[in-house]
């Protein structure tokens, strides 16, 4: 069981804007002003870089790879690696990856965007982003917690809550409530201590009135 | 000061109705974004939300909000929605993009089409949205991420220079198979929303825009394969915007105005106006008046690059005999420089 560890707060919520990455390099891994002299590739935060296939591919130390990420979401919520068929995962920033569908020719651009933000990584706990939850999350098999029309009231507020019934792993869980005919996702919850804590960043959040009970 | 619509009374069939429509407020309308769910399970999504909406019953996907704003709402708040007036989707219906395809929009912010258009791709295949506005592009991608597009890529150029070295060069990334230039125009087609547009109106301003217009419909032309198509599209009646620019493309570039079937009432582009005349081939444009469908004006034409569009020729498509166009040159030189 984790202890404790991912930032619970609401750091997602910077980044929207197309220049907002920088300001969160709050663990760089390897400086990215690296000599000239030193022949080892390090990560540039201004540009997308895709990542490698896997660990043997892999040039510039520290950054995941397409495996290692595609594991991740089957390990943690069960979505299995045919949904992330034919998408490339591509780093800009320290560890913050991008889940994109289309076809770029070069592994390398400077744009302002290349698909989605799924998945910020480079720290001890990987932890999805709200936009991964919603695109991705109805194929989750676990680390799913069903939250009641009060409950996904509250969260979609941004707060945080007290929810006892929760016996599963400890950290980032997709949360879900029941609507038109299915569960649908909510965002990232962080679930410690008995409580579960909303992630949604503060530009999505919302002050709804809960879904009737059916 | 001029009334802008006054302007154009001379182009309008009834002019009291287009008046009056003009006076009254839009309502709110939102797009199903198929994405994420079905237009028939959204509509359920608002039945248990409890929020009241009647089918555009030209669109599936459309639907009227007679209470106002979408944003306070269940099924938007998961990305199911997106505030999305009427006309505004006419363009990438008229663009019929299809997965696997690569798209271009050209001036995309703050994304409602750019989003359209990736649903309408099934979320497939390599959307290239573009704006010159770093701050609008910041609203298009909050928008993207709501709505869980992954197939686009943002770029921040101006259309008019657009370069396909960030994309890794024309060679090997391909032109586009179709390409949306959703222009910057005067807007008088959204006064039902924004009535201060007929205020902020002036000539000189429509001068300067035509100049923008031009720049960037030809670079979307030639940014586009031979047999590919570009959709212009505005919001304003004024046609030194609309056929005025059509016209100067098809001197210009390698193209022309083919029929487009829109699911609204439409009349067609105009031919002459204030002394100048067009080709006669603008009159495959549509005009949407207000009074026409109950709807914000605008403009629409679809062109085709090259001599052929896909299907009238043979059977090849002409992605790679295309490469050879004799615009080739002009397109290069602008994206070294």
């Amino acid at each position: 069981m984790t202890d404790d560890g991912p930032d619970a707060d609401g750091a997602e919520g910077t980044d929207d804007g197309p220049d907002a990455d920088g300001a969160e390099g709050t663990d760089d891994g390897p400086d990215a002003d690296g000599s000239d002299t030193d022949p080892t590739p390090t990560n540039d935060g201004q540009v997308f870089d895709r990542l490698p296939e896997t660990a043997a591919d892999r040039v510039v130390p520290g950054r995941p790879t397409r495996a290692e990420v595609v594991d991740w979401f089957d390990d943690r919520f069960g979505i299995g690696p045919s949904v992330f068929e034919g998408y490339s995962f591509w780093e800009k920033g320290a560890g913050k990856l991008w889940a994109f569908a289309g076809d770029l020719p070069v592994d390398q651009v400077d744009v302002e965007g290349v698909g989605l933000t799924v998945l910020r990584t480079r720290q001890e706990h990987w932890k999805p982003t709200t936009s991964a939850a919603l695109r991705f999350g109805e194929h989750a098999t676990r680390n799913t917690i069903a939250l009641t029309p009060e409950e996904a009231t509250t969260f979609a507020r941004g707060e945080d809550q007290p929810i006892e019934r929760w016996d599963g792993d400890w950290g980032y869980l997709i949360a879900v409530q029941e609507l038109a005919g299915g569960p649908v996702p909510l965002g990232v919850g962080l679930y410690l201590y008995g409580e579960l804590r909303s992630v949604v960043p503060k530009g999505s959040r919302e002050d709804l009135e809960p879904l009737a009970s059916r | 000061m001029t009334d802008p619509l006054a302007r154009y009374e001379s182009l309008v069939d009834d002019p009291d109705a287009f008046y009056a429509a003009c006076e009254r407020p839009l309502p709110s309308v939102v797009r199903v974004n198929t994405i994420r769910t079905t237009a028939e399970r959204a509509r359920r999504a608002l039945d248990e939300a409890g929020v009241a909406y009647e089918p555009v019953d030209w669109h599936p996907g459309l639907l009227r909000l007679p209470d106002g704003s979408p944003g306070r709402t269940w099924p938007y708040y998961h990305g199911w929605l997106h505030g999305q007036e009427e006309v505004s989707a006419l363009p990438a219906l008229a663009l019929d993009p299809q997965p696997g395809e690569r798209v271009f929009d050209a001036a995309a912010a703050p994304g409602s089409k750019a989003t359209q258009l990736a649903a309408l791709m099934d979320d497939r295949g390599t959307l290239v949205a573009n704006d010159s506005s770093l701050g609008r592009l910041s609203a298009l991608r909050h928008n993207a991420e709501r709505l869980g597009v992954t197939n686009v890529v943002v770029t921040n150029q101006d259309a008019r220079n657009f370069s396909f070295l960030p994309l890794g060069g024309e060679e090997p990334f391909g032109r586009f198979d179709r390409s949306l230039v959703d222009a910057p125009c005067s807007c008088e087609g959204t006064v039902r929303k924004n009535p201060d547009v007929r205020d902020e109106w002036n000539e000189e301003h429509v001068r300067s825009v035509v100049g923008i217009q031009k720049g960037i419909l030809r670079r979307a032309i030639q940014g586009t394969r031979p047999g590919g198509q570009v959709v212009y599209a505005t919001c304003t009646f004024a046609p030194e915007e609309n056929e005025a620019v059509l016209d100067y493309a098809l001197s210009e570039e390698d193209c022309r105005l083919v029929e487009s079937t829109l699911p609204v009432e439409t009349r067609p582009g105009v031919t002459e106006w204030q002394g100048e005349t067009y080709d006669d081939s603008v009159r495959l444009a549509h005009r949407v008046y207000p009074h026409l469908n109950d709807t914000g004006g605008f403009f629409c034409a679809t062109l085709a690059v090259g001599g052929e569009r896909d299907g009238e020729g043979d059977e090849t498509e002409g992605a790679s005999e295309g490469d050879e166009a004799p615009d080739d040159a002009t397109a290069k030189g602008e994206v070294a420089s």
